[in-house]
């Protein structure tokens, strides 16, 4: 589903992110990476989302070598990947329903099919109410959920989630921990970095810890670990 | 790219441009501003250069014959005359036309005076003539010798020194002029497209959002167009209709104001002013908008 063979990913600044990584995630799997600032946490993310080429090694997702594709087939490739940020990235000018709507535009979904699919999955994150907001009128927990319904409509393969808990209190951090978890129970892979130690250990999931990009652990039922 | 696809790209242009409502009116008074006095200067100086053109065709050159020619020997040199392409009109005065125009002017039309003095006599019997207006001033030199080596021309008047002056300040306005719309051209164009790569700089983060989300270039990009090609096309219409009307009333108040210098103050219709100046108004304004989004978007793709 998702593999990454002996990538290397060094900066023009010198810096190495990620030395001579490998990671195999299966279908269906939820994946927790962790690791301290600097690790190559983000570095890992924007490569599976092609913000980012390694500089040596191979990235494969859905059977797509990473290496193989056109600049055009991009788009196509990351509307097959739904996207949670830690600072949610919503377009702050559109209402919850217009930011969620946005992503099955651009797949060029049918109106008739969009007016449908979207008042469900926002019902379903839990914020079916919230449809006329917008991004400022929420907190920042409804705002998470609007990104997790933005990234879910579309049906996507893989949920990647950069620090998803990053910014919200413990009870909403658990309950879009929770979004995940049964997102994952219907069958998509979730790929999550987080630093929240006691969510890490509470899930009992797969655990990739990376320390200055290499990955020094990696358990199937993991735990958070101090890497000092 | 299905049609629904279209129209919601469109719809987006134009909501774009009532969410960015204070930049979309920065950008429209940008263009405007610039046109309108890209405009204003444009009606100025073809006015200037047509006025110019009436004085030097009003410049004419006489050609006088030798003391008795023949009316056949006459006609032939204004044939060989007629044909040479300086020639811009060209009036032939027979020496009992150049006669009354004189004793018209001399003696008031007075008959009895006139009869008195020269009886039957004209005394410009020798003073037949062609009178020709040339089109272009700078040419008159070459034209005159050209003239005076004609067999059977006798004397040849022109105003050598009014032709140059004419000429010298023809070539300068006109020099001065392509400068200062060129000028005003590229100022326009760099300011238009500044306002424009602001607006779409402030909107980097909504650009790469819809990127990682999987939107392609088009997708992206086409609202962004719409949007800069509405923004030039109102910018640019507000300033021609105006300068339109500015202009017809302009006209009147001089020719109304200045009636006597009415032979120098021929103004250019107001259509030939504006069949130029719509089409370029219209294209630097949209194509300002146009280009300029295309190109500013284009550096925020490369997400």
């Amino acid at each position: 589903m998702l593999v990454l063979d002996h990538v290397t990913m060094k900066y023009p600044t010198g810096i190495t992110a990620l030395n001579d990584v490998s990671i195999s995630i299966q279908k269906g799997e939820f994946v927790f990476i962790v690791g301290s600032s600097g690790s190559g946490k983000t570095t890992l993310m924007k490569l599976l989302l092609k913000e980012l080429d390694p500089t040596s090694g191979s990235i494969r997702v859905s059977g797509k070598d990473y290496a193989k594709l056109k600049r055009r087939d991009i788009p196509k490739l990351r509307r097959d990947i739904g996207m949670v940020f830690q600072n949610f990235r919503l377009l702050k000018d559109r209402t919850v329903y217009e930011n969620v709507a946005f992503a099955q535009r651009i797949v060029e979904t049918p109106p008739r099919y969009i007016r449908r699919q979207v008042p469900s999955v926002l019902t379903q994150v839990g914020i079916g109410d919230k449809y006329k907001s917008y991004p400022k009128e929420l907190s920042g927990g409804e705002q998470q959920r609007v990104a997790l319904a933005r990234a879910l409509v579309n049906n996507p393969s893989i949920i990647l989630a950069d620090e998803p808990t990053g910014n919200l209190d413990p009870k909403n951090s658990w309950d879009i921990m929770n979004l995940l978890d049964e997102v994952n129970k219907r069958g998509t892979t979730v790929v999550v970095v987080t630093h929240n130690r006691e969510i890490v250990n509470a899930m009992k999931k797969r655990v990739i810890t990376l320390k200055k990009g290499v990955i020094i652990s990696d358990e199937k039922k993991g735990e958070y670990i101090d890497e000092d | 790219m299905k049609i629904s696809t279209l129209w919601y790209c469109f719809q987006q242009g134009l909501k774009n441009i009532k969410r960015n409502l204070l930049f979309s009116l920065a950008s429209v008074g940008t263009i405007i501003a610039c046109l309108f006095l890209f405009g204003l200067f444009y009606g100025v100086v073809m006015n200037f250069d047509s006025m110019m053109t009436t004085m030097e065709q009003s410049v004419a050159v006489s050609v006088f014959f030798d003391e008795g020619l023949s009316e056949e020997k006459i006609v032939e040199i204004g044939e060989a005359i007629r044909v040479r392409s300086e020639v811009n009109t060209m009036d032939y005065v027979s020496a009992d036309d150049a006669w009354k125009q004189f004793s018209k002017e001399l003696f008031k039309n007075d008959q009895e005076k006139i009869d008195q003095a020269f009886g039957t006599d004209n005394p410009l019997e020798d003073y037949a003539s062609y009178n020709i207006t040339i089109a272009k001033i700078e040419e008159q030199e070459e034209f005159v010798k050209f003239l005076e080596g004609l067999p059977g021309v006798r004397m040849v008047k022109s105003s050598q020194a009014t032709a140059e002056n004419l000429s010298s300040l023809n070539k300068l306005v006109g020099y001065a002029s392509i400068a200062v719309i060129i000028i005003l051209l590229l100022v326009s164009i760099f300011l238009i497209s500044n306002t424009i790569t602001i607006g779409i700089t402030i909107r980097k983060e909504e650009i790469s959002i819809m990127k990682l989300i999987g939107a392609t270039d088009f997708f992206v990009r086409t609202p962004f167009i719409v949007e800069g090609i509405i923004i030039g096309l109102v910018g640019s219409v507000i300033p021609v209709v105006v300068l339109y009307f500015m202009y017809g009333m302009i006209v009147d108040f001089l020719t109304d104001r200045f009636n006597i210098l009415q032979t120098w103050l021929t103004f250019l219709p107001r259509d030939e002013v504006f069949r130029v100046l719509i089409p370029v108004c219209l294209i630097v304004g949209v194509g300002i908008g146009f280009i300029g989004s295309m190109v500013t978007t284009r550096k925020h793709l490369k997400v």
